[in-house]
């Protein structure tokens, strides 16, 4: 009886903690856009959290984007070609790539390769008192640390999607047209009479978009609440990396639902 | 500690191959160049039928791409599909052109052909077309054929 009583008052404890947590990252949110003034006035600051978050994220990007594209060129030819209509190819691949792969995949490997640095960044230095430093020194950690991080990422995740999408539509250029030899024409033009530059890529924009706010709240966040211990910055670093990449999937589906339902 | 200066340029060569991106996938991959710049001219049209048509399909003549579809609606006065097309301003057709709704291949999206028809005057913006004949509808064609066979056994055993 008093297992399964502590084990519900550990179930109560875990949901109230969690939507604690939401409110305090809700709150941590809007605390960031009403400090946001002073990193526009002081461009320099973004742009150097910019070269730490996009710039460093470049190469990651581009060869997983070439890799996917050729991939998704190998195995859409293997399918197409069944049914006679492999000059489908280019369709498929820009389709799945602009649609979705684009903002998704990037939006992992940004999680994981600049959300999870952002994380240690900031949890690291609230464990070593910087944080607690700079408010002493009356200079706001949150305009000068967090809000320079998240419009960084804001700013650096659309563009990141976009480099996949053309990377991994260039990779499948390769591996269909010339590895396998799908006729150039047919693969560019019936591509370009498939993909609609509202419906599809814009709408693949605003994905990453939504994406990057969600990432990169979500990193900046965890690095500000982390507990102030070794332990804490590497358990708020994972926590990172599992919450956004499973905050990006359910996105995805939630947009992908309002955006190309019926049409 | 980087130097500004390599800093400030690489995050500029970073936004610069995000655009440069950005401009590809518009461009090249989609259908930015080919169609939305270029000036148009609003042609409706009332179908009996549309069968599968959506919105954003091409309108074709001789094969050709010449517009889209830019909104269909159901008329409740005739109780037919009023679908209202955009056709791109280098192609003039006479007013007396039909429409019919069409399919690409067997199992392909289905389309607006026009057939351009004799007349000396010129489709204006906001015209209507007269002749329309609607999609095919499978089903239909299958209970006609059904109901044809049943006439024909009928006249058989008499």
């Amino acid at each position: 009886m008093t297992a399964v009583i502590s084990f519900l008052e550990d179930l109560g404890g875990r949901a109230t903690g969690a939507i604690h947590r939401l409110g305090f990252a809700s709150r941590f949110l809007l605390l960031t856009l009403q400090n946001s003034g002073m990193c526009f006035r002081r461009f320099s600051l973004v742009v150097r959290e910019i070269y730490f978050a996009g710039v460093q994220s470049l190469i990651i990007t581009l060869v997983s984007g070439l890799f996917v594209g050729m991939v998704l060129g190998l195995q859409g030819y293997d399918t197409l070609v069944r049914y006679g209509s492999s000059s489908a190819l280019g369709v498929l691949v820009a389709l799945s790539l602009v649609r979705e792969l684009g903002p998704v995949v990037a939006g992992l490997l940004f999680a994981s390769r600049a959300g999870s640095a952002i994380t240690a960044e900031i949890g690291l230095m609230k464990a070593t008192e910087q944080l607690a430093a700079m408010e002493m020194m009356a200079v706001d950690p949150i305009a000068r640390v967090i809000a320079p991080r998240f419009w960084a990422g804001v700013i650096s995740m659309p563009l990141l999607a976009a480099m996949f999408s053309a990377m991994g539509v260039f990779g499948g250029y390769l591996v269909g047209v010339r590895l396998i030899g799908v006729d150039e024409g047919s693969f560019w033009s019936q591509m370009q009479a498939a993909v609609d530059f509202q419906e599809d890529i814009l709408n693949g924009v605003i994905k990453s978009v939504v994406f990057g706010v969600a990432v990169t709240w979500i990193a900046v966040f965890e690095g500000y609440d982390a507990p102030p211990t070794a332990e804490g910055v590497s358990g708020a670093t994972t926590r990172t990396v599992v919450t956004s990449s499973l905050t990006i999937l359910a996105l995805d589906f939630m947009l992908t639902a309002f955006m190309f339902r019926g049409a | 500690m980087m130097k500004r200066k390599a800093l400030d340029l690489w995050v500029g060569v970073f936004v610069a191959i995000g655009l440069g991106a950005l401009l590809f996938l518009a461009l090249k991959v989609g259908n930015l160049s080919s169609f939305s710049a270029a000036e148009t001219y609003l042609v409706k049209a009332n179908f009996d039928n549309i069968g599968g048509l959506k919105k954003r399909a091409p309108v074709k003549s001789a094969g050709v791409v010449v517009g889209r579809i830019e909104d269909i609606v159901f008329d409740t006065e005739t109780y037919e599909a009023a679908v209202t097309f955009s056709i791109d301003k280098r192609y003039e057709f006479p007013k007396d052109t039909s429409a019919k709704i069409l399919t690409s291949g067997l199992l392909g999206e289905q389309y607006v052909g026009l057939a351009a028809g004799g007349d000396t005057a010129k489709l204006k913006n906001g015209d209507t077309l007269k002749i329309t004949q609607s999609a095919v509808v499978l089903e239909n064609l299958i209970s006609q054929f059904l109901f044809n066979k049943a006439a024909d056994g009928n006249k058989d055993s008499k």
